[in-house]
């Protein structure tokens, strides 16, 4: 049975208000989820007010002059700054995207910033994905063939086949999909959830990859592939635009060709 | 070693959106629909026990708060039922694109409101 509260020591508690010290006119609140593993106390909920006229455009901008600025312990995740490498994937506003492409200007009143959903936290904003990295592990996301290639030659794809795969090589494996998902909030210990399932069904799409009845036969489980119930929470939040609910559907499609 | 990771907040925090509020209502309307047809089988049962058994049974859920059950009760099968609709298109592969998938979820909640009101129109019109 899922568990809808949160457990006594992950209830989130009052913090700290860090007011603004100038005269700026432009500012906005910005209240973000902390905990640290050094102390004894619950989550809480800090406020940062900073100057807008002072800061970049996105909500990663914002974090990094919080760091930078005002409070250098608040943790969180971050790389290219141009939603490529998938790292600050966290829950902005109420929905999961990538904090280097969500602009400040797009979330009216204060920000709310959370960890990416119902996942164990390290600190603050930094939520521990090995569960999710083994489940992807466990789709053996990489070509695998029988057959070699022409000597000297690389594997040949045909436009058409190559088009097959669009909308699913450039996930960036950032989980706001998977964690968007209230099935793989109940379940995520046994249901592989979209992430790891739209990198399944990008390798039984590939026409390179020679091993898609094995594939679809590992994937043929109640729980690793039929939890997903076509929320579409996961295409709804997809900082891509990406439409994982779409890659299930053509796998559990396939599964009923195949029997 | 540190203490235990607390669970980040989920339900608490994520935004109520068309996708899971239609989808968690597909599944509220599928358990009312469990639960009510229990009224119905014993509504038919009381019949075949004879008048005064049947007569007793009318006269429970014949008023305001047996009505507004029995009128939650169509609103969840016409709901179910069309929202039942879009899932088997989605399980044929058709209306998976996010605006195509808001455009079905609007036609479920009006075709549902309209299905019900047809229907106590229909009871109101010959029965009352």
């Amino acid at each position: 049975m899922a568990e809808f509260a949160l457990p006594k020591h992950s209830k989130i508690v009052k913090g700290i208000d860090y007011p603004i010290n100038s005269e700026a006119e432009n500012t906005k609140k910005i209240n973000v989820y902390r905990w640290s593993p050094d102390d004894d106390e619950n989550p809480r909920i800090d406020s940062y007010t900073i100057d807008l006229d002072q800061c970049g455009p996105m909500v990663l901008d914002a974090l990094i002059k919080i760091k930078q600025e005002i409070d250098s312990s608040l943790t969180f995740r971050r790389s290219c700054r141009e939603g490529i490498c998938g790292s600050c994937s966290m829950n902005i506003d109420g929905t999961n995207t990538l904090a280097c492409l969500k602009s400040i200007d797009d979330v009216k009143g204060d920000i709310n910033i959370y960890p990416l959903p119902h996942m164990e936290v390290i600190k603050d904003l930094v939520p521990d994905l090995s569960k999710a990295y083994e489940q992807l592990t466990s789709v053996k996301p990489w070509l695998q063939s029988k057959s070699d290639p022409e000597k000297g030659k690389s594997r040949k794809q045909s436009p058409e086949e190559r088009e097959k795969i669009d909308g699913l090589w450039e996930c960036v494996l950032c989980f706001s999909c998977s964690t968007s998902c209230p099935s793989y909030w109940w379940n995520g210990d046994k249901y592989l959830g979209p992430a790891v399932l739209l990198q399944a069904y990008r390798w039984i799409a590939d026409s390179r990859d020679e091993n898609t009845e094995q594939r679809l036969e590992d994937l043929e489980d109640s729980f690793k592939l039929y939890r997903c119930h076509t929320i579409m929470n996961c295409t709804k939040t997809c900082p891509k635009g990406l439409n994982p609910a779409k890659a299930i559907g053509e796998i559990k499609k396939l599964q009923l060709e195949r029997r | 070693m540190s203490r235990q990771r607390p669970l980040s907040p989920h339900l608490q925090i994520y935004k109520p959106q068309i996708t899971s509020v239609l989808s968690i209502l597909h599944r509220g309307t599928g358990i009312v629909l469990s639960i009510g047809s229990i009224i119905l089988v014993l509504w038919i049962v009381t019949l075949t026990l004879g008048e005064s058994t049947y007569l007793m049974y009318s006269n429970i859920i014949n008023n305001w708060f047996g009505k507004l059950i029995i009128f939650g009760f169509t609103f969840a099968l016409f709901y179910h039922l069309s929202n039942g609709v879009r899932h088997l298109f989605w399980d044929a592969g058709y209306g998976y694109d996010l605006n195509h998938a808001y455009i079905s979820g609007i036609s479920v909640i009006i075709s549902s409101l309209l299905l019900t009101s047809i229907t106590w129109l229909i009871v109101y019109l010959r029965v009352v």
